[in-house]
């Protein structure tokens, strides 16, 4: 099999292309610290400050790992979206999951006040934020789902996903207008989108769900294959629509909620990596493209958080306008390039 | 009891439609191994009513349809996936699949959990692209495909799918007659050579007429169900159209114009 043998190397060339993208990653920052230093530091080395130890160890390796997380996880929830609605324009943020997620996320650092008059977060914890956000997403996902069987246009289906983006928008403008400048600000900066500041404990959660997502996709390589035919062949080939489809939309609801919960709401990877993906691999196996978006995900993370942090000045960009910056213009480039989007 | 079993598919008072809006009933028609029946009728009489209610993609009205004897009612769908294959009218969702790659999911009610093909399956995968003449397309895309390679490409994968029963709705529409005939042979010759049993709609009444070892005419009253020289002596072709605009030769099985 040729085809085997090009998957194989350009999976060897993704691999150390994630590999350079997690050192350039954690080799730059605000503070510069010499290269040769930051290695030392990950393979346990005392180094000349005794600070860099600790920003390296405390701060830029959880960065790093939540942005594997983060650019794998929703690179695969919009590969899956793209199958599940066998639509290119298909992503997290496309149709409206992300809207849910931050409503959830709004409801949840906003909303309690309003409701209860709650103004200490302390018994909030991580998981509730990933919860408020996960269901957020779910309640929207399904909202989508249950008008595509109703809706057989994708059209209609897509534009009502950016409905349901601008009616999130327009009650998390009432909660803010309702709620404290802390409140405000938390859920601003929550916004913008980060991948620093998580804990290790966060980062664990983070991981579960994202392998959780990773499991799902992976128990249903079959029944995504399949529908790449479309669903009335994918039922001749012996597979429960039902159930699929079920599988799919609480894979995707886990990895762009519990993302999202995390690390804020971030455009364009979900949408963007699965087609850069296939312009390296050619083909629609899932097999094959599960593990290659997962890698590419995860490089593009890196890199644009590497930019956002804008190494040896103080000041960091919000992650989710420099995913924008490079996300927007791939799709447009994949449009003239291609006349149309493949899918 | 040994009669009904030779019997790859029976329809008994089959009722189709869509909830309570009736499409067609009292459809009746039985089919052995190794033979290619052609379904004619109008636009709208529930041609692809029909074949979307035997492949189960909506429930019949009322009525029985039998596989091997077995009611489909109680057949799970894995198991199913390897009894009865489909020819749909809509083109796979993503052109992006390469030929090898479409016909490859064919196999997917054999294949383990990951989908993973056995030599065996490549057995299948292989007789299909060389009785469907896909050789050379093999690594091609559907979007490169013309619409004849394409219909023969999901032919082929139907036919990896290795099931006793293939159901085709309008195989030949879209296409030239060259193309209309290519298929209809190849059908033809999956039948009696593969013992497949194959139904297929069709607007080709007159090639249907040619080629089809029986053939169900959905007239929408008693549905006559035969080979098609005994159809064209009972004269169930005469009144298939309005005889004021075309009118069916019984000599040559054909239709002419009334000028």
């Amino acid at each position: 099999m040729q085809n085997a043998k090009t998957y194989r190397i350009s999976f060897v060339f993704l691999g150390i292309a994630l590999f350079i993208a997690v050192l350039l990653n954690i080799g730059s920052g605000s503070v510069n610290i010499p290269f040769n230093e930051v290695i030392s530091i990950l393979f346990g080395g005392n180094p000349e400050i005794e600070s860099w130890k600790y920003i390296v160890q405390e701060f830029r390796v959880p960065k790093a790992l939540t942005s594997i997380l983060v650019g794998g996880g929703l690179a695969l929830s919009g590969l899956l979206m793209q199958t599940l609605f066998r639509n290119p324009l298909a992503g997290p943020f496309v149709l409206g999951i992300s809207s849910g997620a931050s409503l959830g996320a709004a409801l949840l650092l906003m909303g309690t006040s309003l409701l209860t008059g709650l103004t200490s977060f302390s018994f909030l914890g991580d998981v509730s934020l990933a919860l408020a956000a996960s269901i957020g997403s779910f309640l929207v996902l399904l909202v989508v789902i249950i008008v595509a069987q109703r809706v057989k246009d994708t059209m209609a289906l897509l534009i009502i996903g950016l409905m349901f983006g601008s009616i999130t928008s327009a009650i998390v403008s009432v909660l803010a207008y309702f709620s404290s400048s802390e409140q405000l600000r938390r859920f601003i900066f929550w916004s913008f989108g980060s991948v620093s500041n998580l804990s290790f404990n966060q980062i664990t959660l983070l991981a579960i769900l994202v392998l959780i997502g990773i499991g799902l996709s992976i128990f249903s390589l079959k029944s995504l294959n399949a529908l790449l035919l479309g669903e009335n062949y994918a039922q001749s080939l012996g597979v429960s629509l039902k159930k699929s489809r079920m599988t799919l939309i609480i894979a995707t609801g886990i990895l762009a909620g519990g993302i999202t919960a995390f690390a804020g709401p971030i455009a364009f990877v979900g949408l963007a990596v699965p087609h850069l993906t296939r312009q390296i691999f050619d083909t629609m196996e899932h097999k094959i493209l599960i593990p290659a978006v997962l890698l590419y995900g995860s490089i593009l993370m890196l890199l644009c958080d590497t930019i956002a942090q804008l190494p040896n000045s103080a000041s960091v960009l919000p992650i989710n306008a420099i995913t924008s910056l490079v996300g927007a213009p791939v799709v447009i480039w994949l449009l003239v390039r291609k006349r149309k989007m493949m899918f | 009891m040994e009669k009904q079993a030779q019997n790859i598919l029976s329809v008994s008072e089959l009722a189709i439609g869509y909830g309570t809006k009736k499409v067609a009933e009292h459809i009746n028609f039985s089919l052995k191994p190794g033979i290619l029946c052609g379904v004619v009728g109008v636009n709208g009489i529930g041609k692809s009513t029909l074949l979307r209610t035997l492949a189960r993609f909506q429930p019949m009205l009322s009525g029985k349809i039998e596989l091997k004897g077995q009611s489909t009612k109680q057949i799970p769908p894995e198991k199913l996936a390897k009894e009865l294959s489909v020819v749909l009218t809509e083109s796979p969702a993503s052109k992006n699949l390469t030929v090898e790659e479409l016909i490859a999911l064919g196999r997917q009610p054999y294949t383990n959990w990951l989908g993973t093909l056995t030599s065996q399956d490549k057995k299948y995968i292989n007789e299909s692209l060389d009785a469907f003449l896909l050789n050379d397309l093999r690594h091609k895309k559907c979007h490169e495909l013309s619409d004849g390679q394409l219909q023969r490409v999901l032919i082929a994968r139907a036919m990896a799918q290795d099931t006793p029963l293939i159901l085709l709705d309008e195989p030949t529409t879209h296409l030239d007659l060259y193309h209309k005939v290519q298929i209809l042979k190849l059908l033809r010759e999956l039948a009696h050579y593969q013992q497949k049993t194959i139904l297929f709609s069709t607007h080709e009444i007159e090639l249907a007429i040619q080629l089809c070892d029986t053939m169900l005419i959905l007239d929408g009253k008693n549905h006559p169900f035969g080979g098609p020289c005994q159809l064209i002596e009972q004269q169930h072709f005469d009144g298939l159209f309005p005889s004021e605009m075309v009118q069916f030769d019984p000599q040559t099985g054909t239709f002419k114009v009334n000028k």
